[in-house]
């Protein structure tokens, strides 16, 4: 295991071009792997994929609801369907085609889903959904995974086509730090226990995690020990991971770029409270829509900034 | 199968619609009963199916109802072809049973292949399906059922689209046209208005026939079968009467969502012969 300070990266790339990498690579591989888009090919980053397997893509349109069917269609006739569109589109639009026709019917749909959250940035709160991971979470089945990095996206694209059964798998849009291994192993469910520390737990999942990874180095130079924990599955959730760092720290931070209401943080929480309350603080959006803006006078806004999660952090050590 | 075969087989079907209906008071008889006949020479005249279920469907026809409130036809005549025991019907709707109140695949029944009820969503799933038979190389037929009212769901015009896009001439698409939805005709609740011509310009061949006649919808679906090739999916416009055999439940909307009681049983099944054997 890494040191906190050993965490430090040498490029940006945003996760969707680690999905759009990791489909290639299955399309490489895996021959029943079919992708769809509802018209944002350049933006999810399948044109690699589609170049090589013209056959195995289909562009349905601006037409989400029946992209969802097509893919459930095609699962019944053996295909492992990876759909693409925003996670807006993904998610609320579709909530019901996806309930009844992939969820309830257990179909093996990956629901890709890219520009999730408030990093989206310029074009507002129309496109920026924070709301995508209680959704998809509250559905009986349905695998949640929010991946951290362009290398992490790209192990989860290609992991999940050995899972049968639907996943959701979130990602965004903005150039981002690559600080995870490129050559590692991707194991849904499993949480990633990045360095260990002492007087707190912080656990965070997307983008989020390299902000945390920021706000841990900070505290270190005072002395602060930081257990950090990369949940990149926020369904099924290792409640093992937290409980036996919690035992440890006695006090846990969350982070996640995603409304407080339906997140990882309340996953966490509700964990916590039947197995072993903990004081707690959650960064994470205060029940509100994003608006316009660039990622990181966002993130600054919505409190979801390093020194947002430093700040949460001195509090709950207070209420240790 | 010969037509007074056929007859023999949706009498028993009407039979077990009104006795599944009737034993749980819910579901929906009037549609079930309307498309019996259509299922019934699906089932055992046209369609090359295989009742030991594979999931996959590959190497045979695939039928999807999208109007899944008409599950008691759809069991039925799964159950009567020998997809599971045909004594299952006296659980349609009970807890714990296979038979859920709209067709779903959570509980493992034989025959379907994906949950359907909540309207519009069939024909998306039968492009998937049809989709992936073009990519095993599959030349076999997806057929689906949506019903008239289900026609005003936008999704349905979307998976419209795409099927003609894609010359998906492997999809068979039949309308159940009763011209009747829970609230009324559809005339009255949303005008369909020119059906012909919205398929026909969204790309489609455009067919009709009865659904009460069963030399109509065999000729009608062999013909449809070989206009393959042709590049354009197909849908059958196929007139029927909601809850045709039973001369009270005959067209009305009144019997949709309603279930006979123990007189009304009765003065039903005394009009429908029992040719199979009541389960």
């Amino acid at each position: 295991m890494k040191t906190i300070d050993q965490y430090t990266y040498t490029e940006k790339k945003a996760t969707r071009d680690g999905f759009g990498a990791g489909l290639h690579e299955l399309g490489q591989k895996n021959p029943d792997v079919v992708a769809l888009c509802a018209d944002l090919v350049g933006s999810l980053k399948m044109n690699k994929f589609i170049d090589e397997n013209p056959d195995r893509f289909f562009q349905v349109g601006i037409a989400e609801a029946n992209m969802m069917g097509i893919a459930a269609g095609l699962a019944i006739g053996g295909k492992i369907p990876y759909t693409g569109t925003f996670a807006n589109f993904s998610t609320g639009r579709v909530y019901d085609q996806i309930r009844q026709s992939i969820a309830y019917s257990h179909k093996n749909v990956k629901i890709c889903a890219s520009h999730a959250g408030l990093t989206l940035g310029e074009d507002g709160a129309t496109h920026q959904i924070l709301e995508d991971v209680g959704m998809m979470k509250m559905l009986p089945g349905m695998v949640v995974i929010n991946p951290c990095d362009y290398n992490q996206t790209k192990a989860a694209t290609i992991a999940i086509a050995d899972h049968h059964g639907p996943v959701y798998l979130r990602f965004g849009r903005p150039g981002w730090p690559i600080f995870t291994d490129a050559d590692q192993k991707f194991e849904i469910g499993k949480a990633w226990h990045m360095s260990e520390g002492s007087d707190v737990t912080l656990v965070a999942t997307g983008h989020l995690v390299w902000i945390c990874v920021e706000a841990a180095q900070a505290l270190a130079k005072e002395g602060i020990s930081v257990d950090l924990i990369n949940i990149h599955t926020i369904k099924p959730f290792d409640e093992k991971a937290i409980l036996e760092s919690v035992t440890k720290t006695g006090c846990i931070v969350t982070a996640e770029e995603h409304n407080y209401l339906g997140g990882l943080g309340e996953a966490i929480a509700g964990v916590l409270a039947r197995k072993a309350p903990t004081p707690m603080e959650i960064v994470a959006v205060n029940d509100s829509f994003g608006e316009s803006g660039k990622p990181a006078q966002l993130l600054e806004k919505y409190g979801l900034s390093t020194n947002a999660v430093i700040k949460k952090i001195r509090r709950v050590l207070d209420r240790k | 199968m010969n037509q007074p075969e056929l007859k023999n087989i949706a009498s028993q079907v009407r039979r077990d619609i009104l006795r599944q209906t009737h034993a749980c008071a819910s579901g929906h008889p009037g549609g079930s009963l309307g498309c019996t006949d259509f299922l019934t020479a699906l089932f055992f005249e046209i369609m090359d199916h295989n009742p030991a279920f594979n999931m996959d469907a590959k190497n045979e026809d695939v039928f999807f109802l999208s109007n899944g409130h008409i599950s008691p036809v759809m069991y039925s005549v799964l159950a009567r072809s020998g997809y599971f025991p045909v004594d299952e019907l006296n659980t349609f709707r009970n807890i714990n049973s296979r038979l859920q109140g709209h067709p779903a695949t959570h509980e493992g029944l034989p025959g379907i292949r994906v949950a359907s009820g909540s309207l519009g969503q069939g024909l998306s799933v039968a492009n998937g399906t049809a989709l992936s038979k073009r990519l095993n190389g599959d030349d076999k037929t997806v057929f689906v059922l949506t019903g008239d009212g289900e026609l005003q769901e936008g999704q349905i015009w979307e998976a419209a689209m795409f099927a003609a896009h894609y010359k998906l001439d492997n999809i068979i698409t039949t309308v159940d046209w009763n011209g009747q939805q829970i609230d009324g005709p559809n005339d009255q609740v949303m005008s369909l208005g020119n059906l012909e011509g919205k398929w026909e310009s969204f790309g489609w061949t455009v067919l009709k026939m009865d659904g009460h006649d069963f030399e109509d919808i065999i000729n009608t679906i062999n013909h449809a079968k070989s206009l393959r090739g042709q590049s354009k999916p197909i849908v059958i416009l196929m007139k029927t009467d909601m809850g045709k055999g039973v001369d009270f439940m005959e067209g009305t909307h009144h019997w949709h969502g309603k279930a006979p009681n123990d007189e009304q049983l009765a003065t039903a099944l005394a009009q429908l012969e029992e040719t199979l054997g009541d389960y």
